[in-house]
């Protein structure tokens, strides 16, 4: 492998679990919820996927495993703001704490076992292609999945009917609910589908990015994933540039140290938050970027009136 | 079995004082069971939790020390929250008031006097200030989410800390370990007793009482109240968002920047990487807490110091992994937000009669 | 509630009884910074302390928290320890230094041993273990299996064990290859999986073809197993996460000093000590050399017993500064108080402090 082939492959295993969990928290932001509980949603989707891959041999249970733990623990945050409109912010922490929290309970047995990683899928002849072929058709099979998903999520958003009423749910409840639309409903299934990419994305940590369980592994990338929802405007394709973006400045980071440029290497550490901040600036200076898809009601519990 | 919300004409007054202390009997019912299910006699642990660390004028003096950051950061975000302005990154306003703060121990060693520590302090709430000033200002002026830009900035704060103590500030007489010199004199927060109560648990409570009045006595308070709730019906009262914004950062900023110097120069005594276990974080559970109301912050930065030193009782006695506490916490915090609901609704199930 | 309150008083009478029932025995505590599960620095330790609890049995027993931070939580945990009647406590992080000394003065009676500090009482013992000895090792055997002669080195924060580790890796691999390269990339923390295995792979990308660590996860070394370069273990033997790549581990074993200082402890031999243990002592050792031809094997086993017997000591001179300036004369040995206080390079890092 080339060297800028490793640098392209190391971004783009930094970047995947961002997307993923990102992707879901896009999909929640939509239909007008804040779920801050990201963090706590991977944690728990990394040891489950890890302690099932574990026991039964296979890195797909696991994943597979790693998604229901998301989206149970998901169910909790969508009851709580959902059926007895909480506050969401104060909900999404007591999700983050919980989740980091329990990984940690569930995953001591699990310490210091060497994980079952997911394996490659190299498609055959296309990844022996020069220059491309690795990198395009011999990544892990979650990085086509993120790729699909992120994919699908934007068709969906934009063309079909589902994405519709999403949209309407998050833009104004009151008026979906008079419209008719099961405004509650589809925020559970939409808060599901969060959980469910978290899950994923913390999968990814566990049985991919590095294959074992260690506490606190997920070390804030739920919270990242979080500010590239916003930097994203809530646009999927822009979501995906930005997450590879973020991996791009993180690596970018490593990369000059070890060419021996001397910067304290604090402040190279310290490079994606500023980036995350300045790029938050740049997306919210420019009204015609941000205002057109913000989810007017995001954030605001939602009450039948009857 | 569906579930429906009836809005109350009124706040429950019953709720108002029920909510809180079902949501604790529920977590410690729920907390007995996670112990029992990890093989661990329920009742003892939960006595070791919650009862044994008010047993003995010890741990009692420790419970206060441990409160002392938390009702004083939690009491700024409580007014915050209260506006519907979410400072999530009180850690990093911490960070930066003890940094602040530091540099008259670490600049002028030799300036010994009282007001040398009144100094420390007004930096300190500076620091803070201007850190929570920069999502303050993202926010009015451009519209940034002050959720994310706040919470980038614990991160940039900390690698800055980090890098002080490890370069330029570290002790010249240290062995090149990364901490600053060791403060003396009145450089340090006064103690109280043989044991660890320092002043900053008296400041904490006096400005406590000093935001209850704010709140319910003058005109500032109704002003972030009416903001939070209905912002445009305080703009038809002629009152400004922005405004409120700039004061509940630079008030939050300010205080968890104080917490922050009150912490490096009390208990800690010189600066090091990490000055604090995340109570800028703890903190927000203790403002929900405590229902945003600063008087009910004492007693939620009490109840939260009680666990966190009932969750070492628990690891020393019964061998119980620290996760636990984590747990009790995202548990308790959960439970109060339910139970809250409570007092604004009546709950209904669909084909059931009763309401509760 | 009342019921409540009455029922846990009795439970609480209880525990005090069986407490005292077992009052004879020597409590032993342990304050970790990390959680045991860490697989590294308090992972070792734990290690140390379930050695204690098997060799000395029903004589001891040992209690511990863990994720204890550096600070007033730090004093206090301590304290805690000792007013429950821990009679040794052993305090293993540095920055529990401070906190350790005010414990110790106001509990006389009690011994404790802080792990990596430097400041002594009559009652705490300092601790610590010469790592480097094992890094001048794995850097020779490093120079020898390396075709680009330029390894990789993920630093955790640039404390003076971390200085003095990369320095004498450095001057190991340098006795072989004179010309060897080392990058550095220094992660700003002990623990992070992801950013550990990304610096690995920065690294391999940059032209290094050994991967060594002083973080303590196992990340690096799964990602050397994967692009095929040789890695080295951290802390604790991690041959089982890299079998195909890992060339050897440097082992943190505090057993062996933990077992010895409890007993003396409980003979009531226990002095106020300052310990630097090293290949000699047991402290460190050396996981089994694999993955490398014969030759290379017999050049680090050789290395390892004369430094284990003494005859050779990684800093001894000549050793030049990274600025070319002459830091150790031909044949003499580095002092012990500039090599606990180190903040330069050797010559040849190609990074700056």
């Amino acid at each position: 492998m080339t060297a800028y082939e490793t640098i392209i492959l190391t971004v783009i295993t930094a970047s995947t679990p961002l997307l993923l969990a990102a992707i879901g928290e896009l999909v929640v932001e939509r239909a007008g919820v804040l779920n801050l509980g990201i963090e706590g949603m991977m944690a728990m989707g990394a040891v489950s996927g890890f302690a099932m891959a574990q026991v039964t041999g296979s890195a797909w249970l696991g994943v597979l495993f790693a998604m229901l733990a998301g989206v149970a623990i998901s169910m909790l945050f969508a009851f709580l703001t959902q059926s007895l409109v909480t506050n969401q912010v104060a909900t999404g922490l007591s999700i983050t704490l919980l989740g980091l929290g329990l990984s940690g309970l569930i995953g001591g047995g699990f310490v210091g076992m060497p994980g079952i990683k997911l394996d490659y899928v190299a498609i055959p002849v296309l990844s022996e292609l020069p220059l491309v072929g690795k990198l395009i058709f011999g990544q892990d099979p979650l990085v086509y999945i993120s790729i699909l998903l992120t994919v699908g999520v934007a068709y969906t958003l934009k063309k079909t009917r589902i994405g519709l009423i999403i949209r309407a749910v998050g833009q104004n409840h009151h008026s979906a609910h008079a419209l008719g639309y099961p405004v509650i409903k589809v925020r559970y299934a939409c808060i599901a589908f969060g959980g469910l990419t978290s899950g994923l994305a913390g999968a990814y940590l566990s049985l991919v990015y590095t294959p074992q369980w260690i506490e606190n592994m997920t070390a804030g990338r739920g919270w990242i994933a979080l500010a590239l929802v916003v930097f994203s405007t809530w646009l999927p394709a822009r979501l995906a540039a930005g997450a590879y973006l973020f991996g791009g400045v993180w690596i970018l980071g490593l990369y000059a140290q070890g060419m021996g440029v001397g910067i304290p290497s604090q402040f190279l550490s310290s490079l994606p938050y500023l980036a995350t901040i300045i790029a938050l600036i740049v997306i919210s200076t420019n009204r015609r970027l941000s205002v057109i898809n913000t989810p007017a009601s995001l954030g605001q519990g939602f009450v039948p009136d009857r | 079995m569906q579930l429906i919300l009836e809005k109350r004409a009124q706040a429950s007054a019953i709720m108002n004082v029920a909510s809180p202390v079902l949501a604790i009997l529920l977590t410690v019912i729920l907390g007995g069971i996670i112990f029992a299910a990890m093989g661990q006699p329920p009742l003892k642990a939960l006595y070791i939790y919650f009862i044994d660390p008010l047993t003995n004028m010890w741990s009692i003096e420790e419970v206060l020390v441990k409160a002392a950051p938390l009702i004083l950061i939690g009491i700024g975000l409580a007014v915050t929250f209260r506006a519907n302005v979410w400072n999530i990154g009180a850690e990093g306003q911490l960070t930066a008031g003890a940094l602040l703060g530091a540099m008259i121990p670490i600049f002028f060693a030799e300036w010994q006097s009282p007001l040398a520590l009144l100094a420390m302090f007004a930096l300190g709430m500076i620091g803070g200030a201007a850190l929570a000033a920069i999502p303050a200002l993202l926010k009015i002026r451009f519209g940034v989410n002050e959720i994310l830009t706040s919470l980038m900035l614990v991160y940039i704060a900390q690698l800055l800390l980090d890098w002080l103590v490890r370069g330029p500030w570290k002790d010249p007489h240290g062995y090149n370990f990364p901490k600053s010199v060791a403060f003396d004199g009145w450089h340090l927060v006064p103690m109280f007793g043989d044991g660890r109560v320092h002043l900053g648990l008296f400041i904490a409570l006096a400005l406590a009482v000093v935001l209850f009045w704010m709140m319910n006595r003058t005109i500032k308070g109704f002003e972030i109240k009416v903001i939070g709730r209905a912002p445009r019906a305080g703009a038809f009262a002629g009152f400004s968002k922005t405004g409120t914004v700039w004061f509940c950062f630079l008030l939050s900023g300010a205080l968890a920047g104080l917490a922050g110097i009150i912490e490096v120069a009390g208990p800690i005594g010189q600066l090091q990487p990490r000055i604090s276990p995340s109570y800028g974080f703890t903190a927000i559970i203790v403002a929900f807490l405590g229902r945003l109301n600063p008087i009910g912050v004492i007693f939620a930065g009490l109840l939260l110091a009680i666990s966190y030193i009932g969750g070492e009782g628990v690891q020393i006695e019964l061998g119980v992994s620290d996760k636990t506490a984590q747990v009790f916490q995202g548990m308790l915090l959960f439970f109060i937000l339910m139970c809250d609901t409570l007092i604004h609704y009546r709950v209904r199930f669909l084909g059931a009669k009763g309401a509760v | 509630m009342k019921k409540l309150l009455t029922a846990a008083a009795t439970v609480a009478l209880a525990s005090a009884m069986s407490m005292s029932a077992m009052a004879d025995k020597l409590k032993v505590g342990f304050i970790y910074i990390g959680p045991p599960g860490d697989h590294g620095w308090t992972y070792q330790h734990d290690q140390g302390r379930i050695a204690v609890e098997n060799k000395l049995g029903d004589k001891v027993e040992t209690v511990f928290v863990e994720n204890v931070p550096e600070g007033p939580d730090a004093e206090r945990t301590i304290t805690r320890l000792a007013r429950q009647g821990a009679g040794l406590i052993y305090t293993t992080s540095f920055g529990y230094m401070d906190p350790t000394l005010k414990v110790a003065k106001r509990f006389p009676d009690v011994k404790f041993e802080h792990a990596t500090g430097y400041k002594r009482a009559d009652n705490v013992a300092t601790y610590s273990s010469r790592f480097y000895e094992g890094r001048y090792v794995i850097g020779q055997i490093a120079a020898k299996m390396s075709k680009s002669g330029t390894a990789g080195y993920i630093a955790s924060f640039p404390i003076p064990e971390v200085v003095r580790g990369i320095n004498s890796f450095l001057l190991g691999a340098q006795s072989v290859n004179p010309d060897f390269k080392l990058k550095v990339v220094w992660v700003n923390s002990w623990f992070d999986p992801g950013k550990e295995a990304d610096a690995a792979k920065v690294l391999i990308s940059q032209g290094a073809d050994i991967i060594t660590q002083h973080t303590d996860s196992t990340a690096a070394v799964q990602v050397a197993e994967e692009q095929g370069v040789y890695a080295f273990g951290q802390a604790s033997d991690m041959a089982a996460f890299g079998p195909k790549s890992v060339l050897t581990s440097i082992i943190d074993d505090w057993a062996p000093y933990y077992i010895a200082r409890t007993e003396a402890a409980l003979n009531g031999t226990w002095e106020s000590t300052d310990t630097f243990g090293g290949m000699d002592s047991g402290m460190v050792g050396m996981g089994p050399f694999a993955n490398m031809p014969a030759d290379v094997k017999a050049m680090a086993e050789k290395t390892t017993a004369a430094i284990t017997d003494g005859s050779f000591h990684p800093f001894t001179g000549p050793i030049y500064k990274q600025d070319g300036s002459l830091a150790v004369k031909e044949g003499e040995i580095l002092d012990i108080g500039t090599l606990l206080g180190m903040d330069w390079y050797v010559q040849g890092v190609d990074d700056q402090l």
